[in-house]
């Protein structure tokens, strides 16, 4: 191969610094939403390398559940001291006072649906015209058919039947005054790329995406963490596992997966010999029908 | 390892969606509980045996009624290449969407049932791929297992295809008889091609040479961003951040900037705050110049040999995306890497008929999924290169100024 040859992780590089680069130069008033999970700590690392020296043109935003895992809480106050950048966090619980929201009953009770109404409110309040975030395609089918610039409505509604067709590398940013547009810049990432590229580029993460000791329950053959935002019955069997998370969501409804993995070639090698998509492995929300993540999106969800 | 990206061209009939769930599952992308959802739906059907066109299926309204919205996008990968997979729908639409997802494709596959041979449909496709400028295509004469693995079937289909391809001067042509349903020249050869003496499809997919379809002699760089740190130790900094859409960029470089027309060289190339002495496509870099001239968003960084055309009026052949009529008259925006200005479509020479080539002088309009050679004029000049001589720079968009709808894709003469 030539010297000029670019790899494919410089490759993927390269085009997600070119889509913030492009909500940069389009937009008044973007934001990068921050959720501190693997994915996300990706985009601020493609942020560094797209913008500095200089300051990132968006703050980073985070819909605080209230049902986070307390490192990641952590890491995220760490790494923003550590880049100097602006960090706005609005509180699901706030929401759900104010608007008198109904929340999910039963053991696993989960805000990952309420997160919606937090998200809708932020951008209104800041006026965000654009949001980043780490949505990939490969993760989920509904989210295949997304665009990397993904035009919403003013009730943040995802209309999968009108999407802009998107050509060549040029993204079109032109919205009306209300809409905004969620951009996705690693988009065409699969989960062994972004732990490729966390490897090759030495991006630190939460301490639990490494195996560790964890008090679990066993919920149809998944993994949750035992913590205050799960209601215990006493029939329940407490178990200690070798625990770690392939993603990282809400503690109510992200399972853990047994793993003594505590390096990152150890848990690629895992992620390579997997029979298990990321999603279907970890998320209890997705299972709850067959076009759950459809209609979540459709009603404003990323 | 590199990133290969291509479009399979063909209808559900063709078995397309066979195809594409045949690679996904032979290379193991597929995962049990991915599956154990298909089984579920499958077994609606009368089959007993997984049914892997529902792999591509991604949207509810799609499942319920059997069709496919929108291009999807799939990925998979071996040790030696990552593979982006656009699967543009067969029926609805057809023209918009393979020519949004041919856009950004390296390679079309173009799938042909051994029973039909070569049919409007492939002409269709053909077309198409030869519009959008693909370097690399692969004709998959598909369903071999219906007509006895026949190397007759087989022949006439490649003398007939070779017509097609010379008449649309297509590049890099390969033919692969295969059964997706059965696996046959997908992964592996297979034993009842005893005849046939090339690779299997993947084989193909995986050896294809890319690295000579990037452009490495002109060299184009879109301004994207201006980075100006306002801090009192990086005072004077000013960085162009951009992509090098084309070409090699060094230190020292005399380079122009469109449409200014100013000069000045190139004083360092960073990526990630970090200095190097040569940059390549398709890399993001920020640039700085010697000299404190004015540059912004949309303005291109250009070596002063091998420059761009700048013009104000251009030839595009132009694919209609819009559900309201295109008129001669129309004004829109044009978008061309990161420049957008106004744009007037002047005047529309014909109308092409994307099955048979035939070209309709004089038309009114232009309507969906119509293609169109028309004249283009702009508000400001614009820095372009013809399509077919250097895609990255070749391509525009239009902008419906009312509903910001992306309505055209233009590929300049």
């Amino acid at each position: 191969m030539s010297k000029y040859h670019l790899d494919y992780l410089g490759q993927l590089e390269s085009e997600a610094i070119h889509i913030m680069r492009e909500v940069a130069g389009q937009f008044e008033r973007p934001a990068l939403l921050f959720s501190g999970g693997k994915d996300s700590i990706t985009l601020v690392h493609l942020a560094l390398k797209a913008f500095r020296p200089g300051k990132f043109p968006f703050p980073l935003v985070h819909i605080d559940t209230g049902h986070n895992f307390p490192e990641a809480l952590n890491f995220r106050d760490d790494l923003v001291k550590k880049i100097g950048e602006k960090l706005i966090v609005r509180k699901v619980e706030d929401t759900i006072k104010e608007k008198n929201l109904t929340e999910q009953q039963g053991k696993f009770a989960s805000r990952n649906a309420l997160q919606t109404y937090t998200l809708l409110d932020i951008i209104e309040e800041f006026k965000f015209d654009a949001l980043i975030g780490g949505a990939r395609r490969d993760e989920e089918k509904a989210r295949a058919k997304e665009r990397i610039f993904s035009v919403r409505d003013e009730f943040g509604q995802w209309n999968p039947k009108l999407q802009r067709p998107e050509l060549w590398n040029t993204y079109n940013g032109k919205i009306h005054k209300g809409e905004n547009v969620r951009a996705f810049p690693i988009s065409n990432w699969t989960e062994l790329d972004v732990w490729n590229y966390i490897r090759s580029e030495k991006i630190e993460l939460p301490s639990i995406y490494f195996s560790h000791e964890r008090e679990v329950l066993e919920h149809e053959g998944q993994l949750v963490a035992v913590s205050e935002y799960i209601k215990l019955a006493e029939s329940d069997i407490i178990l200690k596992r070798k625990v770690r998370y392939r993603t990282v969501g809400d503690m109510t409804c992200t399972a853990a997966v047994e793993s003594n993995a505590t390096g990152i070639d150890e848990i690629i090698n895992e992620i390579i010999a997997t029979k298990t998509s990321e999603r279907g492995e970890t998320r209890i929300d997705d299972k709850v029908s067959e076009a759950a993540m459809e209609d979540r999106k459709k009603s404003g969800y990323f | 390892m590199d990133i290969l990206r291509f479009i399979t061209a063909g209808s559900v009939d063709d078995g397309k969606s066979t195809l594409i769930g045949r690679l996904l599952y032979d290379s193991k992308s597929i995962l049990i509980d991915q599956l154990l959802a298909i089984e579920k739906q499958s077994k609606n059907k009368e089959e007993g045996e997984i049914d892997l066109a529902l792999l591509t299926d991604g949207l509810r309204a799609e499942r319920e009624q059997g069709i496919t919205i929108d291009v999807a996008y799939k990925y998979f990968s071996t040790p030696k290449r990552k593979f982006i997979i656009a699967d543009a729908p067969g029926h609805i639409q057809y023209t918009r969407n393979m020519v949004t997802g041919a856009s950004n494709s390296e390679m079309a596959i173009i799938l042909v049932d051994a029973r039909n041979g070569v049919v409007e449909q492939t002409r269709r496709h053909s077309i198409i791929t030869s519009l959008l400028n693909i370097p690399h295509v692969v004709v998959a004469i598909n369903k071999m297992d219906l007509v006895d693995y026949s190397e007759d079937v087989y022949n006439n289909i490649v003398i007939d295809f070779e017509e097609v391809a010379k008449s649309l001067a297509l590049k890099d042509v390969k033919y692969i008889p295969i059964s997706a349903l059965n696996g046959d020249n997908i992964v592996e050869r297979s034993e009842n091609f005893s005849w046939y003496e090339g690779e299997s499809l993947l084989h193909h997919l995986e050896n294809i040479e890319l690295e000579s379809d990037i452009n490495l002699t002109d060299a184009r760089f879109s301004v994207q961003y201006v980075i100006r740190p306002q801090v009192t130790e990086l005072h004077d900094y000013r960085g162009y951040a951009g992509k090098i859409i084309s070409g090699i960029y060094r230190k020292g470089d005399k380079i122009i900037v469109q449409p200014s027309g100013l000069e000045s060289s190139i004083k360092a190339i960073e990526i990630g705050g970090k200095e190097i002495n040569e940059a390549f496509a398709p890399q993001s870099v920020v640039l700085h110049l010697e000299d404190d001239i004015d540059v912004s968003r949309g303005d291109m960084i250009v070596h002063r040999d091998h420059p761009p055309a700048i013009e104000q009026e251009f030839d595009v052949l132009l694919c209609w995306m819009g559900n309201k009529p295109l008129v001669a008259g129309n004004k829109y925006f044009l978008q061309i890497n990161s420049k957008v200005v106004r744009s007037v479509v002047k005047e529309i020479d014909y109308k092409l008929n994307v099955n048979t080539l035939q070209k309709e002088y004089a038309p009114k309009k232009a309507e969906l999924n119509d293609i169109i050679k028309a004249t283009i004029k702009t508000a400001s000049p614009v820095a372009f290169d013809s399509y077919k001589k250097l895609r990255e720079n070749g391509g525009a968009i239009l902008i419906d100024e009312t509903s910001c709808v992306t309505v055209g894709a233009c590929m300049i003469q």
